[in-house]
């Protein structure tokens, strides 16, 4: 069984920096874990020392049922694919895929053979005899991952491959990685920054931030049930729109800004929001939940979030509308950890005169215009709810 | 062309095509001067000893009037200069050898393992690489006698880790130290040791810099004087700069043809091993393994 099991992982550096700090996480066998988050998040430490690179200063780390602590890189059967690809320059393509089978001195016949069915796989034979420097960007990055699946190891390690690949290779190889680890079902523990490939790869993904796992769930859950505001900001693009709003004292009525919104009265009644009566509540709504009310098909009578419009980004699929409304926005992406100050933008009173922005996906066909003031058809059963000290999440779609 | 680029600049600058003429002198110039001894030397060489007695002017210009490879001949055979240069050979070959494997792997120390101090231990050893030369002849002198290693070229190998060793391991740790890291740790996982991944992944990718320590190695024990000198007495131990102070004299007449067709031949390894040596270093070795 090629598990990876982190129990209570720290890593803290001798100036004292606590790069991961109590790290739970279970990879299961022929999983695909994606370990998402921004930089320094501690990702990539997580992964170093599951392959041994990088000393575990508190906790165990298992693979299959071994303890592998103190076990060296070398014996813990697991292959790595690294971002900047690290491929022997010095070494042909295949001679780059053989070494590590050279190194445990198989027969020359089964390294030959081997070396071809990767090549095959991965569509490299016609560069066997070529060196790194010869191929393209794309070509050496399947080189690396020749290089890790030759030796049929117990765990993949990936640390951002496709980092430095061009837009259009990234997508393309995206699908090919996500493919090839179905196909030969080994574990994979993947780390990224980027949270599309978490979204689009991964079985579940581990959200992390400052070396603390925010999250450990499906894409589809981490998307419509992030656990803090942290999460909720980090997956999804663009970004959820984030501000500080207010719950009337009746518990029947959200405010953001100057406008605002009837709940219905199902959300009054329930406990869930109860303590946030008359308080600061943290409203999250995703771009692509404020359709243009202008449209057709949009519901009539719906509530609506007026906004003052700065700009419409054109992709030809969709527009991305960039507004301003009169509530403060929360800096969702560098939220506080529990307990920490918010620090909304224009603290103080709610609806202070401050604009601030949010973004919008709408069809390719509105026609919504920079300059104009348009309405956004707002459903409250879209809305996600945070804890203004906590920030943790209180309710989102769905719950 | 010249003159409407000319025409076009303000009053008080030099038209270009007057500045190039003036660098091309320029350059000239210098080449000339710079190459100058080294052809005169060559004509030297090629002059006969009858030519050398007559002196310059005259038949015997800047280009002699004969050229023959006669004094070659004579250094060679009847002035024994053959074995002299075996001795420079083996001395300097050996130092090479043992330069490399020692600055290798304290190079290697120095850039990967984190030790307390490296840059203490770093200076020092340049420190030593600074020390004036003729400084150490004294004790080193006694040193040597004293272990009976006096008029031997093969104690002069240990001696000439002086000028090799700091300057070596300088040049290695800088090199090492550029080889990204997670070449080192792609061989670790791939299943290499520590040494497994120094001698197969990490040399062969610093092949560039280990050549040049090499070559430089090879030209400073090859080319001194100073400790041959010193340490060297019996003319069959000589490494060949020293043989030739012996080479040209005679009672009546100073051999110049002889001298500088000893200089020639001492020359002529130097100058293939850098002509060899440059097309080995091929910067681009590592520009293919990342991204």
């Amino acid at each position: 069984m090629a598990t990876v099991t982190l129990e209570h992982v720290s890593k803290v550096y001798p100036n004292g920096l606590k790069a991961v700090s109590d790290l739970n996480l279970e990879l299961k066998d022929g999983e695909f874990l994606v370990l998402v988050g921004p930089s320094g998040c501690g990702k990539t430490t997580a992964l170093r020392m599951v392959a041994g690179l990088e000393d575990i200063s508190d906790g165990t780390i298992r693979i299959g049922d071994r303890v592998v602590n103190d076990i060296t890189p070398q014996e813990r059967d697991i292959a790595m694919v690294f971002q900047n690809y690290a491929l022997y320059p010095h070494m042909t393509v295949a001679e780059n895929i053989g070494f590590s089978l050279k190194l445990h001195r198989a027969p020359k016949s089964e390294i030959a053979e081997r070396v071809a069915e990767v090549a095959k796989i991965l569509g490299l034979e016609e560069h066997l005899s070529r060196k790194p420097a010869q191929l393209s960007g794309g070509q050496r990055q399947r080189v690396a991952m020749g290089r890790a699946i030759v030796r049929h190891p117990a765990v993949f390690l990936m640390d951002e491959p496709l980092s430095n690949l061009d837009a259009k290779l990234r997508v393309q190889m995206r699908a090919e990685v996500a493919r090839l680890q179905r196909r030969l079902k080994v574990s994979t523990l993947y780390v990224t920054h980027d949270q599309t490939e978490a979204m689009t790869m991964g079985d579940r993904v581990a959200v992390l931030k400052d070396g603390v796992l925010q999250q450990l769930g499906r894409p589809q859950e981490i998307y419509t049930h992030p656990a803090n505001l942290f999460v909720a900001g980090f997956i999804g693009s663009p970004a959820m729109n984030v501000y500080e709003g207010a719950l009337s004292e009746a518990g029947d009525e959200i405010k953001l800004g100057s406008q605002s919104f009837v709940l219905p009265a199902s959300w009054a009644a329930s406990d869930l929001l109860a303590p946030y009566r008359g308080k600061r509540i943290v409203v999250g709504v995703r771009p692509e939940d404020l359709p243009d009310a202008a449209q057709a098909g949009q519901p009539s009578g719906g509530q609506r979030l007026v906004g003052q419009i700065e700009l419409v980004e054109e992709l030809g699929s969709e527009k991305f509308v960039h507004f301003r409304i009169d509530a403060p926005r929360v800096q969702a992406h560098t939220a506080a950890a529990p307990g920490e100050d918010l620090g909304a933008l224009g603290k103080g009173e709610i609806g202070a005169a401050v604009l601030s922005e949010g973004v919008a996906r709408v069809a390719p066909s509105s026609k919504i215009r920079a300059g104009d003031q348009a309405s956004f058809t707002l459903d409250v059963e879209r809305l996600y709810l945070f804890d203004e000290d906590t920030s943790e999440a209180i309710r989102g779609p769905d719950s | 062309m010249a003159a409407s680029a000319g025409a076009s600049r303000s009053a008080g600058q030099k038209p270009r095509p007057v500045r190039r003429a003036l660098l091309y002198l320029g350059v000239i110039l210098t080449a000339l001067i710079t190459l100058f001894p080294f052809f005169w030397i060559l004509r030297t060489s090629l002059e006969s000893d009858n030519q050398v007695a007559q002196g310059v002017g005259g038949k015997n210009g800047i280009i002699p009037g004969h050229l023959g490879f006669g004094s070659y001949v004579t250094d060679l055979t009847t002035q024994h200069f053959a074995r002299p240069l075996l001795n420079s050979a083996v001395v300097a070959l050996a130092t090479t050898i043992v330069t490399i494997i020692v600055a290798s792997l304290a190079g290697y120390a120095l850039a990967r393992l984190h030790i307390r101090g490296a840059g203490a231990i770093l200076g020092f050893i340049l420190l030593a690489g600074f020390f004036p030369v003729l400084a150490m002849i004294g004790p080193l002198f006694l040193l040597l006698r004293h272990l009976n290693f006096l008029d031997n070229i093969y104690p002069l190998i240990i001696v000439y880790l002086v000028y090799t060793l700091p300057i070596s391991t300088w040049l290695l740790k800088n090199f090492f130290e550029q080889i990204p890291i997670e070449l080192e740790e792609a061989a670790l996982v791939d299943g290499a040791s520590r040494l497994q991944t120094l001698r197969k992944v990490v040399v062969p990718v610093a092949l560039p810099g280990v050549f040049t320590a090499g070559i430089l190695s090879f030209i400073l024990a090859w080319n001194d004087f100073a400790f041959a000198v010193s340490f060297l007495r019996n003319t069959q131990h000589f490494t060949a700069p020293l043989d030739i102070v012996t080479l040209g004299q005679s009672a009546f007449q100073v051999f110049y043809n002889r001298i500088d067709a000893a200089v020639v031949i001492i020359t002529i390894p130097i100058a293939a091993l850098v002509l060899i040596a440059q097309r080995r270093i091929i910067s681009g070795l590592t520009a293919g393994s990342f991204r």
